[in-house]
């Protein structure tokens, strides 16, 4: 085993250790649990950095679980794409960490987010790593449900009704998700004899094309779930925007692009020479254009962005289902863009509410005036997820619109008019946005400082169903009005205030996030050369293969 | 494994009945029914073992053709531990909604009863608009018959007005020549008087003729 193997499984180890070690320190000594939070996903970060270049110059890297053989033993691979994925994760997910920390300070709100939210937190970095490096399907459905159980607590944290419900939601399909994932597993199995995706390329290509094709398309169907693919996107949107600020931005930025990455594994690996590549295109048109559409029409800024998600997962699913080495390429550079600008934007979000108390646009205003540097925040990812020329928006987007127009089909033309449109769409949807909240005149209530923006007795409780929480109030003369209802970020029930002054780690992790989503423009050169190699690692399959079984 | 089909049958009937659990609104009924396809996803996972054989334990002298394929077991018992993990997660999710709200169903979610609720909106407006856009038709329908009335009047008044003008200018004239006639009288008068004031009367008749 060679130096670098051995830090193959520490992305997955080091945080559950963490996570084990806090659960049993519980609510004491708060610095010292945040400095070990801080320091473990510093570490994961810098393993995964030092994977990524050994990946590169060396091929896969290989660990085998307590020394069993791929058919029988645990296997976790850190090629170019599962490394690639691990720095840009391991990055956010410190970014995140950070904000959560100021955000719980500023909240006076010490004992919830440390004995609940760290531990869970850890377990989800846990569960994504696991995901990234698995070397068989039933490791990376572990890796799932790992991820899933964490964000479940993450998502009702706090456990006020408005997160029990959008939470329902989510635990309920992400719950039907792992059952027909785990079917399909069930179906790799019989079928093939194995689960480890290094043997299975062989085994499925001598099945017959039916049997392959009925798995596949079980696999794409659990995967388009996971990564809210139009057709099955619909749970996304109602439940993303309820939860706290850095869970959302770490939900929307990370768990989504697991269910990419997991189609790009299976797809390239398991299933070569797309057969449904046309399904899959017409699917991102969809998925592009009805998002987009959604979002258009959304006026509260987090339910917004979440629209902007489904319709971006689009141009990933573009580049899949076109399966050229340009594609894949176009989609991973993609993946890497989007997972940064998408958590920075939903933190920004958190600092909005922050400062002004809601997110809903019709009650926001004149932010440029009253906090230029949340302006500043605001726009270099928003300009940079529409895809304005100099950032990696742009960069992503002409890549996969490259591949497009060299593939040359009719409907990779249309995909390309359709991706056009959605760009130019969501930046329609995101000046809106900004003309609304930050250069109109401030509305009265902006200017409050100090407004109670969530109590313990947040809402109340014994409410039927008909007159459910913020939603729809009566007006008298039988007309029914909708009250915008107010969700708010914190950890726990307690009172938390406007404040014109953001909290320092808060405003520099998103900073900090803006200026690493503005890197991938400097160093676009080296990172699509990165993508074009792991595109070609991909698509060649046997490294991969090679490097799992002939060790 | 012997009874392959009458695994795979149990399995497809848990599948069903779960299905239906979860269409449910109470979150206990979903949880059943999450039970439900849970365990019948494990005894799919079951009937895609091998051969049924010996318990697969490595001893010397095992011969591995009579063991079971131990697989498919580990990956159920990894199941089920998840699956146990979201049972009670659900179940305190349904308790918690149950102390929110009375009760644990899975309520409408709240922008989606705006969206439908902004299409009844539209409804109503475009309705109310309807009446509106009648109501004024009408007005203007009035307010054009009256300004035709205002018009009608304006011409009579100004056919009048013509008809006047025409009439004064006649009487303008008519006075004129009365203005003329009197001053000739008055002339003639004048020099009668002058003639009366000379000579007799006869003077005065005959004139130049006498």
């Amino acid at each position: 085993m060679s130096g670098a193997a051995t830090l193959v499984p520490l992305p997955v180890i080091l945080p559950l250790c963490a996570a084990g070690l806090k659960l049993a320190i519980g609510a004491r000594l708060e610095r010292v649990q945040r400095f070990i939070s801080a320091a473990v996903l510093l570490a994961v970060l810098v393993v995964s950095l030092l994977l990524l270049i050994a990946a590169d110059q060396q091929g896969p890297q290989v660990m085998n679980a307590g020394g069993w053989a791929p058919p029988v033993g645990i296997v976790l691979v850190a090629d170019r794409l599962s490394a690639l994925m691990l720095v840009i994760s391991s990055s956010v997910t410190l970014s995140v960490l950070v904000y959560s920390v100021g955000q719980g300070m500023a909240d006076n709100d010490e004992t919830t987010p440390l004995s609940v939210f760290h531990p869970s937190y850890l377990v989800l970095v846990a569960g994504v790593s696991d995901t990234f490096l698995a070397g068989d399907l039933f490791n990376l459905y572990v890796g799932f449900e790992l991820m899933l159980t964490a964000s479940y607590v993450l998502m009702t944290i706090g456990g006020t009704l408005a997160r029990i419900r959008a939470g329902a939601t989510y635990a309920i399909v992400s719950l039907l998700s792992s059952m027909l994932f785990l079917a399909a597993v069930a179906m790799v199995y019989a079928a093939a004899g194995t689960v480890t995706m290094a043997q299975l390329p062989a085994r499925l290509d001598a099945l017959p094309q039916s049997v392959a094709m009925v798995i596949q398309i079980a696999l794409l169907g659990v995967f388009a779930i996971k990564a809210a693919v139009f057709p099955l996107a619909a749970w996304l949107p109602d439940s993303y925007p309820t939860a706290p600020a850095p869970v959302t931005a770490v939900f929307a930025g990370l768990l989504t692009k697991v269910g990419i990455y997991a189609m790009l594994r299976t797809q390239t690996l398991l299933f070569p020479g797309s057969r449904i590549g046309s399904v899959l295109m017409v699917l991102a048109l969809l998925s592009l254009l009805v998002g987009i559409l959604g979002a258009v029409s959304q006026t509260d800024l987090k339910r917004l962005l979440s629209f902007t998600l489904v319709s971006h997962m689009g141009f990933m699913i573009f580049g899949i289902g076109l399966g050229s080495p340009g594609g894949i390429s176009g989609a991973v550079f993609y993946v890497a863009h989007h997972i940064t600008v998408q958590t920075t934007l939903f933190l920004v979000a958190g600092l909005i509410e922050r400062r002004s108390g809601t997110t809903d646009l019709q009650s926001l205003g004149g932010l440029a005036r009253l906090s230029p540097a949340l302006g500043v925040m605001f726009f270099v990812p928003a300009m940079n997820l529409a895809g304005i020329p100099p950032l990696s928006g742009f960069l992503g987007k002409f890549g996969l619109l490259r591949a497009g127009v060299h593939d040359g089909g009719a409907l990779a033309y249309v995909l390309v008019g359709g991706a056009t449109v959605t760009s130019l769409l969501t930046l329609y949807a995101l000046a809106k946005a900004w003309n609304v909240a930050f250069w109109r005149a401030p509305t009265p209530e902006m200017c409050a400082v100090g407004t109670v923006l969530e109590s313990t007795e947040e809402e109340p409780a014994g409410g039927g169903r008909g007159t459910s929480p913020g939603g729809i109030g009566d007006w008298p003369g039988g007309l029914r009005v909708l009250v915008p209802r107010r969700v708010t970020a914190t950890f726990g029930g307690q009172e938390i205030t406007t404040s014109s002054s953001l909290p320092v780690s808060m405003a520099g992790a998103t900073a900090a996030l803006v200026a690493f989503g503005l890197a991938f423009t400097v160093l676009a050169g080296p990172l699509f050369g990165l993508t074009d190699r792991a595109a070609g690692e991909l698509l060649a399959r046997s490294p991969y293969v090679e490097a799992v079984l002939h060790r | 494994m012997k009874g392959t089909v009458a695994l795979v049958a149990c399995g497809g009937v848990l599948f069903a009945a779960g299905t239906a659990l979860l269409l449910a609104r109470p979150l206990t009924r979903i949880l059943l029914g999450a039970v439900l396809i849970g365990n019948g996803v494990n005894l799919l996972v079951l009937a895609t073992s091998g051969p049924d054989g010996n318990a697969a334990l490595l001893y010397p002298g095992s011969a591995r053709s009579t063991m079971s394929d131990p697989l498919p077991q580990a990956f159920i018992l990894t199941a089920i531990v998840i699956t146990l993990a979201l049972t009670a997660f659900l179940a305190t999710m349904a308790y918690r909604a149950w102390q929110h709200s009375g009760n644990d169903d899975v309520p409408d979610d709240i922008e989606d009863i705006r969206v439908v609720r902004r299409a009844t909106y539209a409804e109503e407006r475009e309705r109310l608009r309807a009446a509106y856009r009648k109501q004024r038709l009408e007005y203007r329908a009035l307010a054009r018959g009256e300004e035709e009335r205002e018009a009608r009047e304006h011409t009579a008044y100004e056919r009048l007005g013509t008809a006047r003008d025409r009439y004064r200018e006649l009487r303008r004239r008519a006075r004129a020549d009365a203005r003329a006639f009197r001053a000739r009288q008055a002339r003639a008068e004048e020099s009668a008087e002058e003639i009366v004031g000379e000579d007799d009367p006869w003077q005065t008749i005959l004139g130049a003729d006498r």
